[in-house]
């Protein structure tokens, strides 16, 4: 029987990870998301979870035990934020190459220097180009109903997913989780079984050096070339929007809690302002969206599931009606705009959509973001938009300029 | 317990024709390694000269299953290799390393160091041509006092070689042994007594590099066993802490007749440089090194 505990974010997540019997963990400490791997070592060093724990000594080293056991067609589960996760910047890249299907929750936090252990999201952001699946998480329910999600996209289309959510706001805060029964998540998540793995049986070489030109095998098979496998990592993370989707749907049977899109939506329906961005602000915006429609504002929030992949029709259908685009996020591509920004704006070139966007930067290294301060903001760029020349603007928000 | 030659694996896992250069003291030396690894192995290697010598995708010619890692992830590699077979329950495997000078005394050190400390089951091989061969024979912490390399190319290498030995030795770990392609049955040997014992297991060759070191193909072997005869390169045993001098130059320790080092410099372009002060310091510094080995095999 599903139970109801309240519980962090890190809870959750260790807990999840568990549920989904991992086979093999490697971890290096790192706040804010210590707390996970503090709690899967008290489950393993217990035998409440039968897995090999890799005490590592650094983030490379984890992601490459991560690979290296999956290689070999273990179950592998990591967790980092921050530094970690720019430290592991060149295993990311070897993991979604290797089409290996890790899995690891990234506990947001900002990136030095100067030092910050607080949240904002420039650390997966950072990591966008890897070929991960980026999974956001608005609450601890999400947390640990992504967690075991992520490990059946992964096992589909062997790509490696990042589960992401926010530092503090989320990790070290208690809420009420729904922890789905042992044998729910089994009949949902079945043991691994990869098509293929290493074994001392069976001699090949992977990931040697190949060379630019697709090549013949010793059989005379033309084999793929370097350009033919990253199409092909291309065309899974495309697969992967589908596939999210459809294991949503079968999750929500489950559990009865939806995740049957890449996208989820607030007061949308006669929506005319739509907010949008990824993990907690998300949340906070739809507390100012309450307050807006007070004042006969119609908004509402599209919040941002699957950012890669990006879930671009959706959003072309979700903000097809809007008259005013707010996107908050915390984070910056700098010289140009937040990167959510961006790719909503690339989703909609040529839908003809053409309504006034807003770019609010908010939240970096933890800096406070109330809803009434997304409320402010938002009454001001609606003034703001009625001018011609204010259509496009980056806005940095609670920051003296 | 010395194996004859008779006695040597015959399965070849290293097929004829590779794109190592002609010469290659790391072809030699892989040669008998892998016959003395035989089936039961994982391999897990970095970026180098070994990467190229494994072949171009979709073709390989080594028949040993092989894992490609990152260039400073190698022992880690090797860790989550163990941990993956262990999990799903493959313990007879046995997991190796094999990395370059660069890829072990340089940009692995940390990982190697971690999983030495961890004591992780598998056999850690560095095999030392002594610079970044793979990317055209740069300095490494390995290259000795006086060399030219190409980012050394004017006043040679100013600082003797590290001590990786001693430093592998201070994790205190299972086994630690020298081996060199001039004495291929030493080195199987070993290898075969390696692959017996539990815990971790730190194997070094040291590979003469023709194209590096600047000598003809025909005389590695010659120079591999003058890096003996002099005691630039020594030949050794650690086991459980204890040291002993093996092959000849365990007979050079007990007749104390070693060669003076100009015999293995002045066969080597990259050392042609090297002035007649570092040629004493280089001495000097071989000599401390035999000493402190003679100590610890009276000990
Ligand atoms: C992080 C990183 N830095 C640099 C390189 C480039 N690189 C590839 S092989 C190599 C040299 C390897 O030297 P060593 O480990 O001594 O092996 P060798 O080639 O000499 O056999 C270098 C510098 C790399 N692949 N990865
Ligand atoms: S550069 Fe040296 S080590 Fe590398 S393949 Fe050639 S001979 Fe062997
Ligand atoms: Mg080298």
């Amino acid at each position: 029987m599903a139970e109801t505990i309240i519980m962090t974010g890190n809870t959750a997540a260790a807990i999840a990870a568990k549920l989904c019997q991992v086979q093999v963990v490697a971890a290096y400490p790192i706040t804010p998301q210590t707390s996970i791997i503090e709690t899967l070592s008290q489950f393993i060093e217990s035998g409440a979870l039968k897995a090999e724990y890799v005490r590592v000594e650094s983030e490379h080293s984890a992601m490459t035990v991560c690979i290296s056991a999956s290689t070999v067609g273990a179950r592998v589960f990591t967790s980092t934020s921050s530094h970690g996760l720019l430290y592991m910047h060149e295993q990311l890249h070897w993991a979604a190459g290797s089409r290996l299907p890790v899995v690891m929750c990234c506990v947001n936090r900002g990136v030095g220097a100067p030092w910050s252990i607080f949240n904002d999201q420039q650390d997966s952001i950072a990591q966008r180009d890897t070929g991960w699946i980026q999974l956001y998480c608005r609450d601890n329910q999400e947390i640990i109903d992504t967690v075991i999600q992520a490990y059946r996209i992964a096992e589909e289309v062997y790509a490696p997913v990042m589960v992401c959510y926010d530092g503090f706001v989320l990790s070290h805060t208690m809420m009420p989780v729904c922890v789905p029964d042992t044998e729910t998540v089994n009949s949902f998540l079945p043991p691994y079984k990869p098509h293929t793995f290493l074994s001392a049986e069976k001699p090949r070489n992977i990931n040697p050096v190949i060379f630019p030109g697709m090549r013949h095998n010793s059989e005379g098979v033309l084999c793929d070339g370097y350009m033919e496998m990253r199409y092909k990592l291309q065309e899974a993370l495309e697969k992967a929007r589908d596939v999210i989707v459809s294991v949503g749907m079968q999750y929500a049977k489950l559990t009865g809690r939806d995740y049957s899109e890449l996208l989820w939506r607030y007061k949308t329906e006669d929506a005319e302002i739509l907010l949008t961005g990824m993990g907690s602000i998300a949340t906070e915006a739809t507390v100012a969206v309450d307050q807006l429609r007070q004042e006969g504002i119609k908004a509402g929030v599209v919040g941002i599931r699957a950012y890669r992949p990006f879930p671009r029709k959706a959003i072309q259908e979700a903000l097809k009606n809007a008259k005013a685009l707010i996107v908050l996020e915390k984070d910056i591509s700098y010289g140009f705009e937040g990167a959510l920004c961006s790719d909503i704006k690339a989703a909609l070139y040529g839908t003809g959509l053409n309504a006034p966007l807003h770019n609010y930067i908010a939240g970096l290294g933890g800096r406070d973001v109330k809803a009434r301060e997304i409320y402010e903001a938002v009454k001001t760029s609606l003034e703001d938009m009625k001018s011609k020349k204010a259509q496009n603007k980056t806005i940095w928000i609670n920051c003296r300029r | 317990m010395p194996e004859n030659i008779f006695k040597v694996n015959e399965e070849e896992y290293m097929l004829p024709g590779n794109r190592a250069c002609q010469g290659c003291g790391l072809s030699l030396a892989y040669r008998y390694a892998l016959k003395a690894l035989r089936e039961d192995t994982i391999l897990t290697i970095p970026a180098s000269c070994l990467t190229v010598l494994h072949g171009l995708y979709p073709t390989t010619s080594v028949t040993i299953p092989c894992l490609n890692c990152t260039f400073a992830s190698t022992a880690a590699s090797a860790a989550g290799l163990v941990a993956g077979l262990t999990a799903t329950g493959k313990t007879n495997t046995t997991v190796v390393a094999f990395a370059g000078d660069g890829g072990t005394y340089d940009i692995g050190i940390q990982a190697l160091s971690g999983a030495a400390e961890r004591g992780t089951d598998f056999i850690f091989v560095c095999y030392d041509n002594e610079g970044y061969m793979n990317t055209g024979t740069q300095r490494s912490s390995a290259t000795p006092m006086g060399a030219l390399t190409t980012t050394t190319p004017i006043l040679t290498k100013e600082q003797n070689k590290k001590d990786m030995l001693k430093i592998m030795e201070a994790h205190d770990i299972a086994y630690i042994a020298t081996t060199s392609p001039a004495y291929p049955l030493d080195l199987y040997d070993k290898f075969v007594k390696a692959k017996r014992i539990r815990g971790t297991r730190y194997m070094q060759i040291h590979v003469p590099c023709p194209p590096g070191w600047g000598y003809p193909p025909r005389d590695t072997v010659k120079i591999a066993r003058l890096a003996i005869e002099t005691g630039v390169f020594v030949l050794f045993e650690v086991e459980n802490g204890k040291f002993r001098f093996t092959g000849r130059s365990k007979s050079l320790a007990e007749k104390g007749n070693r060669l003076p080092l100009i015999n293995y410099i002045e066969r080597q372009d990259r050392f042609k440089k090297m002035s007649v002060e570092q040629l004493s310091r280089f001495q000097k510094f071989i000599d401390n090194k035999w000493h402190e080995y003679i100590k610890k095999a009276e000990a």
